[in-house]
C-alpha cells in the first residue's frame, strides 16, 4: 500500500525541515520525502493537500490520565487512544494514579496489554513510590525492563525530600526522568484556585505560587546533587520557570512541560465558578501565563503536555471547592494552541510543533516525533485554517470536562497516521478509508 | 416616575419599577447603585410595617419561599423567615443536616425537587463559595435565588442591611470613613460591604493582622491597614467582624490574647482615636470581649447592632418582594 500526502507543508522540527513537500508512506513506513516522493509510481491513494495543511510528525503527549485500570466510566485505554487519534497524537505517556496504582509488574503488564490493543504508541510512567504514598520507591529497574519510560507520583507531590532524592538517584541508573508534580501541601492548604485577586474576590481558598516554586527549587537542588533527571510536570508559575531557566544554564538535568490551558487561560475564568476551570496546578495570573509563553519560546520549557484528566460530569457537578481537579485536553490542544499562539503571531509553527513532538519525546527518550525515511510513519495532518467550535458532546473521550467548551478555534488535526495506518481522516473521505 | 412601592398591599399588580430587574440576588457586584437605591427605598416602606401592632401585609400571599441553610445560622434564617411571614408568603425551612450532604444529594437535585414542589424562591446559605452562581447558571429564571451567605464570597443581604443601617444615621455616606476590623480573609460580610459602601462613595478601610488579610483585597476598593490605631483614626463608622476561634488553631493568629490586645475595639481606643459620634457595628453573633468590648456593644448612643438586626428584616422583606415580583420573562442578571 502506497499513500502519497501531496502538496502539504511538511514541518519536521527534528530535521529543521519546514517546506511544502510530498510525503510517501509505504508499508507502514516513510518511504520518501520531497522530489523522491513526487516521482514515485504505483500510488494506491493520493491525499491532495494545500500549504495550509501542515504535515507533522505524529504528536506526542507525555502526560495523560486514561484512568485504566479503575475508572472505565471516565476513560479507558481505548477511549483515551481514540481521543488522542482525534487530536493528532500518536504517542502518549500514561500517568500511574489509577486504581490500582501502576506501581508493580502485574499492573504494568495489564496497562501494556491494553496499550497494545490500540493502534498508537502508549507508554506507561509508573509510580515513583509504592501506592503513591511518597514513602518507598518502586521496583524501578523491573518496571523499566517492562517498558516504563519514567516514574512519577503525578497527582501527588513527594513531600519527603529524602524519598525524592532516592528516586532521582535510583532512576539515574536507568537514565529515565522522575516527573515531578510540584505542590507543597502545607502551602497549598485547601487552595482550590490560584491565590490572588480572584481568589479574594470569589472567596475561594487560594494556593499560592510558592506551593509550586518551593518544591521546584528543592527538587532542582536534589537533581543537582544526584545527577538524576528531573522533569517538572505542568509548570504554571513564573517563579518556577525562572528556577528551571537558571538550573538549565547551570547544567542541572532538568526539563519541563506546560499545558495548553496554562498557556492560554488565567484565573479570571474562575469567575463562573464552573468546576471545568478547576485543575491542579490552578490557572494562574496573566503575568504567569506570559512567563509560560516566554519559557516555551526560549527553551526553558521543553514540551507541551495536556495533562488530559478525565472526570465524569456527575463528579464535576459539585461546588467549585468540592469538585475534583482536572480537565481533558487531547482533542483541543492543536486548536487552542494554533488559535491563541500561532495565529496571533506569538510562536512560529515549527517551534510549536517541536514542543509537541521531538521536544516531548526526548524527555522520555522515545525515538518518535520525527518524519524520517525508513522510520514508522507516524504523521499528523493539521489544517491550520479549519474553523470549528469545541463541542464536548462530540469528543471521543468518555469525559467532557474541558475548559475550552464553546470556544471558537482555528486549526485542527484532520488526519492521523500511526505506523502508516490512517486512523482519522477529515480531509478527503474518498481518498482513504479510516481503519 | 413612581419607584418605591408606596402601598405594599397592592404592589403585585402595580407597574414594575425600572430600577429592579433581578430574579436573583447572588453577588453584591451584580447590583448597581440604582438597584441598591431601590432596595433601600423599598426597605424603608416595609420597615414601617415592623412597628405596626399587626405585622402582616398580603404582598406575597401565595408565594412559596424555602430557606435552605447548609450552615448553622439562627439570625439570618429567622430574619428571612419573619420577613417572608410579614409579607404573607409561605416560607419553610428545609432542614439540612450535614449528614444529608454526606448522603450525596447534590444541591442541584435538591433544588430541582423543590421546584417540582412549587417553590418560587430559594434562600441559600452554604459553606461553598459560588454555589448560588452555579445554581442560577443551572436553573436560570425557573426560580428566584437569594444568597444568604456563600463561603467567604459574599453576603449581599448583610451588606445591604449594613448600608441601610448606616444611612439611617448618615443619609449621605460619601466621604465617610468606614473601617472594617478583623478577619477580612474569611469574611463574606467584608467583601459585600466593601462593594456597597464604594457604590455610595464612602472611604472604606480594612484592618487586621496580615495573616487574616487576603491577597489584593485593596483592589476591591479599600485602604488596607495592619495597625488598628492608624486605621480607625477619625473614623465615622467602625465595623467589627467576628473572629472565629478556629483561626488560632490553624495558626493564623498566635493567640487570642494577642489578637485582643491589638485589634479589640474598646471605648478607650474609640475615645482617643475617633469622634464622639463614631458608630459601632457588628454583623453578629458577637464574641464579647474579643473583637468588641461589651459596654460599647450595648451603648445605644453609638452601637448600631440592634438597628442592624431590625434593618435586616426590612431589607429581606424588600429583596423577597423585589425578586418575587420580577417578571420571569424579563430575566435576571445571573
Amino acid at each position: 500500500m502506497k499513500t502519497l500526502l501531496k502538496g502539504g507543508r511538511v514541518i519536521n522540527p527534528a530535521e529543521h525541515f519546514d517546506q511544502v513537500a510530498d510525503v510517501l508512506i509505504e508499508d507502514g513506513k516513510i518511504a520518501a520525502i520531497g522530489s523522491q516522493a513526487a516521482k514515485a509510481s504505483g500510488i494506491d491513494a493520493t491525499v491532495e493537500l494545500t500549504p495550509d495543511h501542515w504535515v507533522t510528525p505524529g504528536l506526542v503527549d507525555i502526560h495523560v490520565h486514561f484512568r485504566d485500570p479503575g475508572r472505565p466510566d471516565k476513560e479507558t485505554t481505548a477511549s483515551g487512544a481514540a481521543a488522542a487519534i482525534a487530536g493528532g497524537f500518536t504517542t502518549v505517556c500514561l500517568m500511574p494514579n489509577t486504581d490500582p496504582v501502576i506501581d508493580d509488574l502485574p499492573t504494568l503488564a495489564y496497562v501494556n496489554q491494553e496499550a497494545r490493543k490500540t493502534p498508537i504508541h502508549i507508554h506507561a510512567v509508573p509510580a515513583a513510590t509504592k501506592e503513591l504514598r511518597g514513602e518507598e520507591i518502586t521496583e524501578m529497574r523491573s518496571l523499566y525492563s517492562d517498558g516504563a519510560v519514567g516514574f512519577t507520583d503525578d497527582g501527588k507531590c513527594i513531600m519527603n525530600g529524602n524519598v525524592m532524592r532516592l528516586a532521582l538517584e535510583y532512576s539515574k541508573m536507568l537514565n529515565v526522568p522522575i516527573m515531578c508534580h510540584a505542590e507543597d501541601y502545607n502551602l497549598a492548604g485547601h487552595g482550590c484556585m490560584n491565590e490572588g485577586y480572584y481568589s479574594t474576590r470569589l472567596g475561594l481558598p487560594g494556593s499560592p505560587n510558592t506551593a509550586e516554586s518551593v518544591i521546584v527549587a528543592r527538587d532542582i537542588e536534589l537533581a543537582r546533587q544526584t545527577g538524576g533527571h528531573l522533569h517538572i510536570c505542568h509548570i504554571s508559575t513564573k517563579e518556577a520557570v525562572e528556577l528551571v531557566r537558571k538550573a538549565k544554564a547551570e547544567g542541572v538535568h532538568v526539563t519541563a512541560e506546560v499545558t495548553p490551558h496554562h498557556l492560554t487561560l488565567t484565573d479570571a475564568t474562575v469567575e463562573s465558578y464552573d468546576p471545568d476551570f478547576k485543575m491542579c496546578p490552578p490557572l494562574r495570573t496573566e503575568e504567569d501565563r506570559q512567563a509560560m509563553i516566554q519559557g516555551l519560546l526560549d527553551g526553558t520549557i521543553d514540551a507541551i503536555a495536556s495533562d488530559h484528566a478525565p472526570h465524569t460530569e456527575d463528579e464535576k457537578a459539585f461546588t467549585f471547592d468540592q469538585a475534583p481537579n482536572g480537565v481533558i485536553g487531547l482533542e483541543t490542544t492543536v486548536g487552542v494552541l494554533l488559535t491563541h499562539l500561532v495565529h496571533t503571531g506569538i510562536i512560529e509553527p515549527s517551534l510549536l510543533i517541536q514542543r509537541m513532538t521531538v521536544g516531548a519525546a526526548e524527555i522520555v527518550h522515545l525515538s518518535v516525533g520525527s518524519i524520517a525515511v525508513g522510520q514508522p510513519a507516524d504523521i499528523a495532518v493539521i489544517d491550520s485554517q479549519r474553523e470549528w467550535t469545541v463541542d464536548p458532546t462530540r469528543f471521543k473521550s468518555k469525559s467532557k470536562n474541558t475548559c475550552f467548551k464553546g470556544m471558537k478555534l482555528k486549526g485542527k488535526a484532520v488526519m492521523t497516521f500511526a505506523n502508516g495506518q490512517c486512523l482519522m481522516n477529515e480531509v478527503d473521505a474518498k481518498a482513504l478509508q479510516p481503519a | 416616575m413612581s419607584i418605591a412601592p408606596t402601598a405594599p398591599q397592592t404592589d403585585r399588580d402595580t407597574e414594575k419599577s425600572a430600577a429592579w430587574h433581578h430574579r436573583h440576588v447572588i453577588d453584591s457586584a451584580d447590583l448597581t447603585r440604582q438597584n441598591v437605591e431601590e432596595v433601600l427605598r423599598t426597605a424603608k416602606t416595609f420597615a414601617e410595617i415592623l412597628s405596626r401592632p399587626v405585622k402582616k401585609v398580603p404582598t406575597l400571599r401565595g408565594k412559596v419561599i424555602i430557606n435552605l441553610f447548609y450552615e448553622n445560622s439562627t439570625r439570618t434564617r429567622t430574619s428571612f423567615e419573619l420577613a417572608g411571614k410579614y409579607l404573607s408568603a409561605d416560607i419553610s425551612n428545609f432542614s439540612v443536616s450535614t449528614s444529608s450532604v454526606a448522603k450525596g444529594e447534590s444541591l442541584i437535585d435538591t433544588a430541582e425537587t423543590l421546584i417540582a414542589m412549587g417553590v418560587d424562591c430559594m434562600v441559600i446559605r452554604h459553606s461553598s463559595s459560588g454555589i448560588c452562581r452555579q445554581l442560577a447558571n443551572h436553573f436560570g429564571d425557573r426560580l428566584g435565588i437569594i444568597n444568604a451567605g456563600d463561603g467567604y464570597h459574599d453576603h449581599p443581604t448583610q451588606g445591604l442591611l449594613d448600608l441601610y443601617s448606616i444611612t439611617q444615621r448618615f443619609p449621605n455616606i460619601e466621604g465617610k470613613k468606614i473601617v472594617i476590623v478583623g478577619d477580612i480573609a474569611h469574611s463574606r460580610v467584608a467583601r459585600s460591604n466593601i462593594h456597597f459602601l464604594n457604590l455610595f462613595g464612602a472611604d472604606v478601610h480594612v484592618v487586621g493582622p496580615s495573616t487574616l488579610m487576603p491577597t489584593d483585597i485593596g483592589k476591591l476598593g479599600c485602604t488596607v491597614h495592619n495597625h488598628l490605631e492608624e486605621a480607625i483614626a477619625g473614623a465615622d463608622v467602625v465595623m467589627c467582624l467576628r473572629l472565629q476561634k478556629e483561626r488560632q488553631k490553624s495558626g493564623l493568629i498566635p493567640s487570642l490574647g494577642e489578637y485582643i490586645t491589638y485589634y479589640s475595639i474598646t471605648r478607650e481606643r474609640l475615645k482617643t482615636l475617633c469622634k464622639p459620634d463614631t458608630l459601632i457595628m457588628h454583623p453578629g453573633p458577637m464574641n464579647r470581649g474579643v473583637e468588641i468590648a461589651s459596654d460599647l456593644a450595648d451603648d445605644r448612643n453609638i452601637s448600631l447592632i440592634t438597628n442592624q438586626v431590625t434593618s435586616g428584616v426590612a431589607i429581606r422583606m424588600a429583596l423577597l418582594y423585589l425578586v418575587l415580583s420580577t417578571p420571569i420573562e424579563r430575566g435576571g442578571l445571573a
